[in-house]
């Protein structure tokens, strides 16, 4: 099955990155093959709801399940109306996650954060 | 005249100035144009309330149209539209009612649909007319609800105070759009210079006139005076931190309307303002 896990760069030695809707990269991990692409996150540049883009890409690529530290709230309405399950990351490591995954060690991600909306500060 | 009234976050006593000025004057309308947490109508309690909903547009599909070009998905710049599998979801509160993704649609896929987001409430506080705009929680943008607000009120010869939304986002812009004048109010902290100076940058981005009110003064340093005197901004006057004043506010009490010695404050701020907004 493949899992997808924002990264900060093109390599399974990178970290994974703080924020899913802002990651630069995305690595899909095949769990069969073992094969790993990255793709470019074209949300990055978003003026607003950046999560709900980055998750259309995860849904356009038919992943099983995201792997990620964080998740906005709007971008996890995208990936539960998709059936996308999502996991918490452990730690800053991809191989240490994609690992935890493997042995089923990843618990799902519970806390969902509201969305910023990028309309300035306050 | 419109005076709007404004700072860097809640709780520095944009309310406090703008609610007493208003009382001060001998006619003026106020709106509150803090449409996420509008407690201007808390102090004037009016009377006569009459309430308008306010509604936008938001794109609705039909499936059996929709062939899934995605065009729509695309041309959305705020990604309310997300095409999942096989359907496409609208993200309703992400929509800001551009209406785009409608007129694109070549299949006639998309139509509108109103959705209520909110209400505008009028009402009137001895010499006030009080204005309330009041956002549903959840939803993007208040600015349809601040629009309504200020088309409120054209009688010339009044003033009109503007209670706008803290900060410097999208919804506080649109309520200085029309100002004739800005009112920044600010605290005498180092918090409060930074709180200043975002509210100051935006006026000036606005090319607006404004001056500062400090507010909660005591005889020690006040690091937002300095700041005014370093970046040549016009101060209009001070509001004491006082026990008294903190008591009638926190009693949802309109100062001037309790106290003589605050009457006059006011009023006096009032005149200068006035002087400044003539200039
Ligand atoms: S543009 Fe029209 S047909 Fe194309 S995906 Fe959007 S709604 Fe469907
Ligand atoms: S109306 Fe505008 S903002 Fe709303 S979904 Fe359509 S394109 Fe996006």
């Amino acid at each position: 099955m493949k899992i997808l896990i924002p990264s900060n760069e093109k390599s399974m030695d990178s970290s994974v990155c703080q924020s899913f809707g802002r990651a630069p990269y995305f690595l899909i991990y095949d769990t069969n093959s073992k094969e790993d692409i990255y793709i470019d996150n074209s949300a990055t540049a978003s003026l607003g709801g950046a999560g709900i883009k980055a998750a259309q890409t995860v849904v356009d690529n038919n992943v099983y399940a995201v792997l990620t530290p964080r998740c906005g709230e709007n971008a996890a309405s995208v990936l539960k109306t998709a059936n996308i399950k999502i996991f918490k990351t452990k730690n800053s490591s991809i191989k240490d996650n994609i690992i935890a995954f493997n042995e089923d060690k990843l618990s799902l991600l519970s806390e969902i954060h509201a969305g910023f909306h990028n309309h300035g500060d306050k | 005249m419109k005076i709007a009234v404004l700072s860097g976050k809640g709780g520095t006593g944009k309310t406090l100035v703008s609610v007493n000025l208003a009382a001060a004057a001998n006619h003026a309308n106020y709106l509150d144009c803090d449409v996420e947490e509008p407690n201007g109508h808390l102090f004037f309690k009016p009377v006569d309330i009459q309430s308008e909903d306010i509604s936008i547009k938001i794109p609705v599909v039909d499936k059996m149209l929709c062939n899934g070009c995605r065009k729509c998905v695309d041309f959305c710049k705020f990604n309310a539209l997300t095409y999942i599998y096989d359907r496409l979801v609208v993200f309703e509160s992400m929509c800001h009612s551009c209406g785009g993704c409608v007129l694109l649609c070549k299949e006639d896929a998309l139509t509108e649909k109103t959705k209520n987001i909110g209400v505008v409430q009028r009402g009137v506080s001895e010499n006030v007319n009080v204005a309330t705009g009041i956002l549903n929680t959840g939803e993007a943008s208040g600015i349809p609800i601040i629009k309504n607000l200020l088309n409120y009120s054209n009688e010339n010869d009044k003033y009109t105070f503007i209670d706008s939304p803290p900060g410097s986002a999208c919804t506080t812009m649109e309520s200085i759009k029309d100002a004739d004048y800005c009112i920044l109010v600010a605290e005498p902290t180092i918090f409060g210079v930074h709180n200043l100076s975002m509210v100051y940058e935006l006026v000036n981005l606005f090319g607006k006139p404004h001056g500062v009110i400090l507010n909660k003064c005591l005889d020690e340093k006040n690091p937002a005076e300095e700041f005014c005197i370093e970046n040549n901004i016009k101060i209009l006057g001070k509001i004491p931190f006082e026990d008294e004043l903190g008591k009638l506010n926190s009693n949802a009490l309109i100062a001037v309307r309790e106290n003589e010695k605050y009457y006059s404050l006011f009023s006096n701020l009032l005149k200068i303002v006035s002087k400044e907004v003539t200039k």
